[in-house]
């Protein structure tokens, strides 16, 4: 959605850069935490006036979501005592877990298809350490993280003699 | 000072959710809900599903949202900034890096892993919406469940549309009529 409203206004109309930079930019957005649509549009930025244009850019991306959740939160309290609402709250709460579950499954689908074993073993074993054992996510991932270079490396290593 | 505190907090959020959109979810309920009880988790929830149903990433929304109701506009934005600066460094950082040095095996490790990472925390996040959702608990407490059938009857629908690659914000309009319809015939549970 994003990706290709940019390409639109970026590449093809105003042609700061290439559709190739593009991706670049897109890959480097997702691999960075936090906001993918707000680093995309950081990095677009940067890359037509360097820092000056990714803070603009990123400032100016922020401000829409910021104003409409405003105004949302003022209302909240008085829409959520409101029995009719409450109804179609506790109906989409439902809805958005079928949501976050079909999430789930299809990025679990891109995991396996790297076909790296420990990848695709490591999303079930960090589930349990957190979801079931109640372990912060805060150790969960140096943990993850930590465990799986170990493996590249002894793999590595092991693949190496072999040779 | 609770600006500072807000701003801090969104920042370690925003320094380890990797993996985009749903990823800041489960930080959220750990550090905002658990932690520090800036939310409560039916507020996190209905928070998730104005998310949902407003245009802009779920991380600025979230944080937003909770950063208005701790310290009104000056705690939404100091939320937002905190959440949105780590992923801004990194990404200009990495962008520098990775034009100088394309394939560093290590770093790559570091990101498909995360992204591994995430899909599980992203799986726990759904864990916990659905025991809240459909077992009326918070915990994996098997006690106090109590299954309801609407919530869980609902799900199944929005499951079953969603595999039929109906678009989330449709289905999730539907589960809200669907909610009023029958929660207006039941009755809503205490």
């Amino acid at each position: 959605m994003l990706l290709s409203m940019i390409k639109k206004s970026f590449v093809e109309k105003k042609k700061y850069f290439t559709e190739n930079e593009l991706s670049e930019i897109a890959a480097i957005a997702q691999s960075s935490p936090g906001a993918i649509a707000i680093n995309m549009t950081a990095l677009a930025g940067y890359r037509v006036m360097g820092i000056a244009g990714a803070i603009v850019s990123a400032v100016s991306a922020v401000i829409p979501p910021l104003i409409i959740i405003a105004v949302v939160s003022v209302f909240y309290d008085y829409i959520r005592d409101n029995q009719i609402v409450a109804a179609a709250l506790k109906g989409m709460e439902a809805g958005v877990a079928a949501v976050i579950v079909d999430v789930v499954i299809n990025m679990y689908r891109t995991v396996l298809q790297r076909k790296d074993a420990f990848l695709s073993m490591i999303v079930p074993i960090a589930f349990v350490l957190n979801f079931v054992l109640g372990i912060n996510v805060m150790f969960v991932i140096p943990g993850c993280i930590a465990a799986s270079l170990i493996v590249m490396l002894i793999s590595k290593r092991a693949g190496g003699r072999g040779q | 000072m609770i600006l500072w505190e807000l701003f801090y907090q969104f920042f370690k959020i925003g320094l380890f959710s990797f993996g985009g959109g749903y990823a800041v979810i489960p930080l959220i309920r750990e550090q905002i809900v658990f932690a520090n009880g800036w939310l409560s988790s039916l507020e996190f929830t209905d928070m998730i599903t104005i998310s949902q149903m407003t245009p802009g990433p779920i991380a600025v929304n979230t944080s937003t949202f909770t950063g208005f109701r701790i310290a009104s506009i000056p705690g939404s934005m100091a939320a937002t900034m905190g959440c949105i600066i780590p992923g801004f460094i990194i990404a200009v950082l990495l962008y520098l890096f990775f034009s100088k040095h394309k394939d560093n095996k290590i770093v790559f490790r570091i990101l498909e892993s995360l992204k591994s990472i995430s899909v599980a925390l992203i799986a726990s996040a759904a864990g916990t919406i659905l025991l809240g959702s459909i077992l009326g608990t918070e915990t994996l407490d098997f006690s106090s469940m109590k299954i309801e059938f609407i919530s869980l009857a609902i799900f199944v629908i929005s499951f079953i549309l969603l595999r039929l690659k109906k678009s989330p914000m449709l289905v999730i309009c539907i589960s809200g009529g669907l909610g009023i319809l029958a929660y207006g015939i039941f009755g809503l549970p205490a």
